[in-house]
């Protein structure tokens, strides 16, 4: 199978098989997607995340298929935790995406962090890629966000939507986790919970404080995710976010950004696993952990040492 | 190489239990697989869809109603359209051992009936899983 010429040419099993080549590091994953590249750049990627249980899965699948009647198709990727302990996960965002298992106009791919967040953060830019060189129009991106590499994970989009739930306890607790600074629209989820007000004021506030030099101030819409209220308004502030960002230049210095990004990130990877390598080849690395154990040498000398010898 | 191999649970059918199907989804989990859960109510249609997707390498399916005779043939039709050739497809719940033959036949790969242990169901996805 010609994985990327099947791909472009409409077939659904060689864009989950492409995904599961780049997942899983297969040898041909690179030519894949050097072969893939040209096609990639038309999507809109929308990154969602908030706190565990705010229906970040719920609202994806809404917004779905709210993007559907619109005539447009769309790629989810579902992000989960992988368990430091066994290496295993369950997967358990597709359950609320139920209905649009057989829309022909949806691809749901569900993804483990696999222990190594900066590692999925690579593998989700690259499926979102795939999908996009697939034709999706719109790709949303679901994840937990409740430390910063959640956040780079949806770092990748254009416009990232920051869901919260009122009654959270302190309704302040997700906000400090820092992905208020990220949110270009914020969707208030079970909104016909007590507290809703408050969370919406207190959110404005801070909206308030943190007011910065951009042209574009975060809205905030109320939804109730589970009896689809609010989506059409969700969207639109979507759209309204893109289309303001496209006039005023944001968005092409974001995408500039992103690329910048991951190109360091590719050469870190690059660059750590040629140097990795030589060390397992020269052998003498477990000496040299014995000689930073005993404080012969510093770790600081050690690496130079390393360095030198490795990137002669 | 950072392979996992991925593992579809699914309900197919009006079966409306599915703690067996979680307990096993569990156990799974922690033997270090990746399980996506499709829930409850699902078409063949949709279980077969979601596994190609998702990319999985096994199947599990769970069904206490009866209606496996019907309903796990069928899944392997689907999935084999679809292209998947290599997809183990393994299944459980209430299913008389007379009906686990007919069910080998169509391409059910094993039965796992009530009582058996989760770590005999790792150990055949361990084995036989590609």
């Amino acid at each position: 199978m010609d994985m990327a010429k099947e791909l472009l040419s409409g077939s659904r099993l060689a864009m989950s098989r492409v995904i599961t080549a780049v997942e899983n590091e297969h040898d041909n994953a690179g030519d894949i997607m050097q072969q893939l590249y040209a096609h990639t750049g038309k999507a809109h990627v929308i990154g969602i995340t908030g706190p565990p249980g705010s229906g970040k899965s719920t609202l994806a699948d809404q917004l779905a298929k709210e993007y559907r009647l619109q005539g447009k198709t769309v790629g989810i990727i579902a992000v989960d935790p992988t368990s430091p302990f066994s290496g295993g996960a369950i997967l358990g965002d597709r359950i609320r995406m139920n209905d649009l298992t057989l829309d022909e106009g949806v691809f749901i791919r569900s993804m483990g962090t696999r222990g190594s967040l900066g590692g999925l953060s690579r593998k989700t830019a690259e499926t979102i890629k795939i999908m996009d060189a697939a034709g999706m129009d719109i790709i949303l991106v679901e994840t937990v966000g409740v430390g910063q590499s959640e956040v780079d994970i949806v770092k990748t989009a254009d416009t990232i939507v920051v869901v919260l739930v009122p009654g959270l306890g302190d309704d302040i607790q997700a906000i400090k986790a820092g992905i208020l600074e990220i949110a270009d629209v914020f969707a208030i989820n079970k909104a016909d919970h007590d507290g809703v007000d408050r969370l919406n004021t207190e959110l404005e506030m801070m909206l308030e404080i943190n007011q910065e030099k951009t042209d574009w101030r975060p809205p905030v819409q109320r939804v109730i995710a589970n009896r689809g209220e609010g989506i059409k308004e969700l969207a639109n502030a979507i759209a309204q976010h893109i289309a303001q960002a496209r006039q005023s230049g944001r968005f092409n210095q974001r995408r500039k950004e992103r690329t910048k990004n991951e190109l360091l990130a590719m050469l870190d990877e690059k660059i750590g696993r040629h140097v990795r390598n030589k060390l397992s080849d020269e052998g003498d690395f477990d000496q040299l952990i014995a000689t930073v154990e005993s404080r012969e040498k510093t770790p600081y000398a050690v690496v130079n040492e390393i360095l030198t010898k490795v990137l002669r | 190489m950072e392979k996992r191999v991925r593992i579809l649970v699914a309900k197919p059918g009006l079966d409306g239990h599915d703690r067996g199907a979680k307990v096993v989804a569990r156990a799974l989990r922690d033997a270090g697989f990746e399980v996506i859960y499709t829930g409850l109510r699902q078409t063949p249609e949709q279980i077969a869809e979601a596994a190609l997707q998702e990319d999985v390498n096994v199947i599990a399916l769970s069904l206490l109603s009866g209606a496996h005779n019907h309903l796990f043939p069928r899944i392997v039709e689907l999935v084999r359209g679809k292209g998947m050739t290599d997809v183990l497809v393994i299944g459980g719940g209430v299913i008389p051992d007379s009906d686990i033959p007919a069910l080998k036949a169509a391409g059910v790969a094993e039965i796992f009936t009530p009582g058996t242990r989760t770590t005999t169901i790792i150990d055949y996805i361990h084995a036989n899983a590609k």
